[in-house]
């Protein structure tokens, strides 16, 4: 049977930001790749299919309430890790690092999908297991395997982005989960300690990679270069920018991401302060949008799911434009919607269709 | 388990979104402000900037690491040297500039173009060589004549130079440019087409130790793509140095000994193993490499049928001759088929099958003593001794001090020589061992092959008791500050097993071969410093008697000296081969001496352990 309110509540605020987003992010995507030479594919043209394939998802979501993907929340989650588990073995390694996995005729990154995964079971796990009193460091210990699992695992590949995305959007969760003030302190100490560790295991490059933003003389060569060069872009973009293709930075391709973690600075140079403005504008009402959702959400678990996939965009957003303005260390996350890249577009727009599920069914009274 | 899903429970997040808003906000206003001052107060400088994009990427090459002497000597340094590098994406015109640049650089026009277009597919920003270490014409050339070479820039590199030329060139090595199987390796994965690296020798041996880490620059050019200014520069870390074992003044005597002659000399200190002079003749110049070999050059060098690239001694196997017979009196005197007291008579031939085996003196030792037969080097002797031991046990003993198998010599492609057996001979030619081959056996000639390393360390552990010290040519590796890296300590792989009485014997002999009148060895005598040796002459082609004088240079016998001084506590271990140098005593051992008279000069007083002391710590170096 059909409700109205099904229609009545759907956010459309959100589908025509999201749509007009991913619409800007082919365009970009159609200029950063430009010329078009050879016979594959254009990849503007295969990131079209993507997002299709995201629609798709998203529709599927649409049918279902929300609740129930809960309750598949934790074989989500492991059937995940076992993907992350494949790719340690199985995986193709391209430039370095080893984030792939071959399934017949199509490749996807598991570690996108391990995003979804982490804020469905960590809701899962915080509707379950309530608290009045607010949480304690013991509370946390099964929140923290679970952040920790996949984490370790994304870390390994190495994908130092998707890692740090995993750890802010766990935190951010926290957040609102009503922490005893002790607990966090705790946190805070752990941190301290965790960090010269985590250090301690990161590879030579890497290191060199997070500080040469903080001083470019480390590594003139390689990161140095990127650092400098997107600055040049960003920067010579000016207020209306030098026009659709005709981007000399980037149409001179001297930067080898420039398709997927540095398109900002392609639309930044071509589309100028305006044009960067409205695209950060867009993504910021992709976020608020999100959180209205989960401040309006029925109910806990609505309300959880929303905040994960708000706080997701929101730190893929400032980490990718912070790295391509220089104010955060080159790691490697996309853009959501506008970096080009399959399982990125399908987890967001799969994301999205999430928020709106839970929009949908705000009104509704559970049987 | 029911889940709590069904219940309709909220969750209270306002107040929380409130400072959440918040943090959103400033994250936002941080990008925004960001992006107002690249874009907005620096727009203009950018967009000046990205017009011709006038940022390059030049890298500086690492200092390689120098090879000092025990002393603290360097043995390498550097001499500046000129390079033309060009930025593809500052030449307006491929065409105008290529015969300006080929007149420039005296070079033929077509090989600049491919080398040009050979980096099509890498960064239009990064510099590529086109030619290195120009002349001064040329670097006058290309400076006055800038305006017509626009993109075209000139570069001072450090070079490594071998100030003494060819001088320990086997150890040392050569460098050459990076191949495409060495670009494939993982620890050359920040090296280029055009590095070079080295090929040979210690050079490349250390070569993960020498080569450093190159640094690099970002710098700003100027519309004809000249350097104006360096915006962002990571100096480069040298290469680490390395202390060797080398004497440069034995060296220097061991070379000047050999100049004219084909053959190898091992200079060792028996205590230690430690290489303090080594030489093969003929060699090479590594200067020629340094600079790029070019292509003639590098063709008279594989060509020269004296194989000038090959290191003879650690490669070069030859029949050792009387030499052997040390390892034949030893296993006579060890199996006890012998004693010192037993004589046999040498009449100048011995009658072995349907064959008279010739001694090398015609008319004969006589009645003779084993002391006198080592000291004569009587070969009718050792044949009748080699047939009461048989081919198996000279074998046995050959193995057991040292022979037959590699040393440990840390330079590649050394050679283990031979030690016949009887199954080795039935294995490898399908016939059986024959009565007269043993006679050959234990004489030094027939399948018996040795490296004049190989007999070094043998010698060397014969000299000091029994112990087997790996050769050491590299004692450490220090930071270019000085820092130990890595120490190599001396190794002593294996003690032999050979009574105190035996060795005691063997040495006085020895003695005697160099002091003792009729002794082969005379002319290694130096006055006041007790030198025990032995001679050989190798015979390079079958024959029945006599000497090899008549015969052409090609065919002429392989002349050995082997010895060690003092005879009681040795301190040096002298191994000198010269091929086709006819008879031992009169070829080899006066370079010997040489040697041993260079060494007991400046040590003369001098107590081994001291000696011992400066030689494990080398002064640090001058800058």
């Amino acid at each position: 049977m059909f409700d109205r309110r099904l229609i009545l509540n759907f956010d459309w605020t959100l589908l025509i930001t999201a749509a007009f987003i991913s619409f800007i992010g082919v365009i970009n995507l159609y200029s950063s790749t430009y010329p078009h030479t050879g016979t594959a594919t254009p990849l503007f043209i295969k990131q079209i299919y993507w997002l299709l394939m995201g629609v798709g998802g998203m529709a599927f979501i649409i049918l279902f309430d929300y609740r129930t993907f809960i309750r598949y929340a934790y074989p989500f989650y492991f059937l995940c890790l076992l993907l992350l588990v494949m790719v340690m073995f199985f995986g193709r390694t391209t430039s370095g690092s080893q984030r792939w996995l071959q399934l017949g005729f199509i490749s996807f990154q598991p570690s996108e999908l391990s995003k979804l995964a982490l804020i469905l079971a960590l809701t899962r796990f915080f509707i379950e297991n309530e608290n009045p009193q607010g949480y304690g460091l013991r509370d946390l210990l099964t929140p923290f395997l679970l952040l920790a699992i996949p984490l370790f695992l994304v870390f390994k590949q190495p994908d130092l982005g998707t890692s740090g995305v995993l750890v802010l959007t766990c935190l951010s969760v926290l957040t609102f989960m009503g922490l005893r003030k002790k607990t966090w302190g705790t946190l805070l100490v752990g941190w301290a300690v965790a960090v010269p560790i985590f250090w301690h295991f990161l590879k030579d490059y890497q290191k060199t990679r997070l500080l040469t933003f903080l001083n470019p003389d480390l590594d003139p060569m390689k990161t140095g270069y990127h650092i400098t060069q997107s600055k040049i872009a960003v920067g010579s973009g000016t207020i209306w920018g030098k026009g659709f293709l005709k981007g000399t930075q980037s149409q001179l391709h001297f930067l080898p991401e420039q398709h997927t973690d540095f398109v900002f600075s392609v639309w930044a140079e071509e589309w100028g302060f305006i044009g960067a403005f409205a695209l950060l504008f867009l993504l910021l009402l992709l976020i608020s949008r999100g959180l209205k959702i989960a401040n309006t959400s029925k109910d806990k678990a609505g309300a959880l799911l929303a905040i994960g996939i708000s706080a997701q965009i929101f730190w893929q957003t400032f980490i990718n434009v912070g790295m391509v303005v220089g104010i955060v260390p080159v790691v490697g996350v996309p853009l959501p919607l506008m970096s080009y890249g399959g399982t990125s577009v399908i987890v967001t727009l799969m994301g999205i269709g999430i928020l709106m599920n839970i929009s949908m069914r705000r009104f509704m009274l559970s049987r | 388990m029911r889940l709590k899903l069904d219940k309709n429970e909220t969750l209270e997040i306002s107040s929380v979104l409130v400072y959440v808003n918040i943090v959103i906000i400033v994250v936002f206003s941080l990008i925004f402000s960001r992006l107002w001052h690249l874009q907005i107060i620096n727009g203009e400088y950018f967009k000046n900037l990205s017009e011709n994009n006038r940022i390059r990427i030049q890298e500086i090459a690492a200092p390689r690491g120098i090879l000092y002497d025990h002393q603290g000597i360097p043995l390498v340094d550097s001499f500046p040297s000129f390079d033309v590098s060009a930025f593809r994406q500052d030449i307006p015109d491929m065409q105008a500039l290529i015969p300006a640049l080929s007149r420039a650089l005296s070079a033929d026009p077509e090989k600049l173009r491919a080398k040009l277009d050979s980096t099509k597919g890498s960064s239009p920003f990064q510099a590529m060589k086109l030619k290195t270490d120009i002349t001064r014409e040329e670097l006058a050339m290309v400076e006055t004549r800038r305006l017509d070479l626009p993109g075209i820039m000139v570069d001072v590199v450090i070079r490594r130079n071998y100030p003494y030329g060819n001088l320990a060139s086997h150890l040392i090595g050569y460098l050459g440019e990076i191949n495409q199987e060495e670009l494939e390796r993982e620890e050359f994965t920040n090296h280029k087409i055009g590095y070079l690296v080295g090929k040979y020798g210690i050079e490349q041996k250390f070569e993960l130790d020498l080569m450093g880490e190159n640094g690099g620059r970002q710098i700003e050019v100027n519309a004809l793509g000249r350097k104006k200014r360096i915006l962002e520069s990571l100096e480069p870390n040298p290469g680490n140095n390395l202390f060797l074992t080398l004497d440069l003044e034995l060296q220097k005597v061991v070379e000047e000994g050999m100049a004219d002659k084909r053959g190898a000399v091992v200079v060792m200190d028996p205590q230690s193993g430690d290489i303090l002079a080594l030489t093969s003749k003929p060699d090479f110049d590594p200067n020629l490499f340094a600079r790029g070999i070019s292509p003639e050059n590098w063709k008279a060098l594989l060509r020269n049928p004296a194989h000038p690239l090959q290191n003879r001694a650690i490669q070069g196997q030859y029949p050792p001759g009387s030499v052997f017979k040390i390892i034949t009196a030893i296993a006579g005197l060890e199996e006890k088929v012998i004693t010192p007291e037993t004589t046999f008579h040498c009449s100048g031939s011995f009658p072995y099958g349907n064959r008279e085996y010739q001694c090398w003196k015609k008319e004969g030792h006589g009645r003779i003593g084993l002391r006198q037969a080592i000291v004569e080097s009587c070969d009718v002797y050792h044949y009748q001794l080699g047939l009461r031991l048989g081919p198996d046990r000279i074998a046995k003993y050959a193995l057991a001090l040292g022979l037959g198998q590699l040393t440990g010599f840390p330079l590649s492609n050394e050679k283990p020589g031979l030690v016949p057996t009887s199954t080795w001979k039935k294995k490898r030619f399908g016939i059986p061992w024959q009565g007269g081959e043993t006679l050959s056996t234990a004489i030094g000639q027939g399948y018996n092959l040795v490296t004049p390393l190989q007999i070094a360390t043998t010698l060397s552990a014969l000299a000091n008791g029994g112990k087997f010290y790996q050769p050491r040519i590299v004692q450490s590796v220090r930071a270019p500050y000085g820092e130990m890296i890595r120490e190599f300590p001396p190794v002593v792989t294996r003690n032999i097993h050979v009574s105190p009485e035996t060795l005691e014997f063997i040495r006085e002999a020895l003695w005697g071969v160099v002091n003792s009148p009729g002794g082969t060895g005379g002319r290694a005598r130096v006055e006041g410093f007790d030198v025990a040796g032995k001679t050989g002459t190798a015979q390079v082609v079958q024959r029945r008697e006599g000497r090899s004088e008549h015969l052409p240079p090609e065919q002429q016998d392989h002349a050995w000296f082997v010895c060690f001084a003092p005879a009681r506590q040795p301190q040096i271990t002298v191994v000198a081969l010269i091929e086709h140098g006819g008879h031992g005593g009169a070829a080899a051992a006066p370079v010997a001496r040489k040697v041993l008279e260079n060494f007991y000069k400046r040590t003369k007083g001098i107590s081994p352990s001291l000696l011992k002391m400066a030689r494990e710590t080398p002064r640090p170096p001058m800058e």
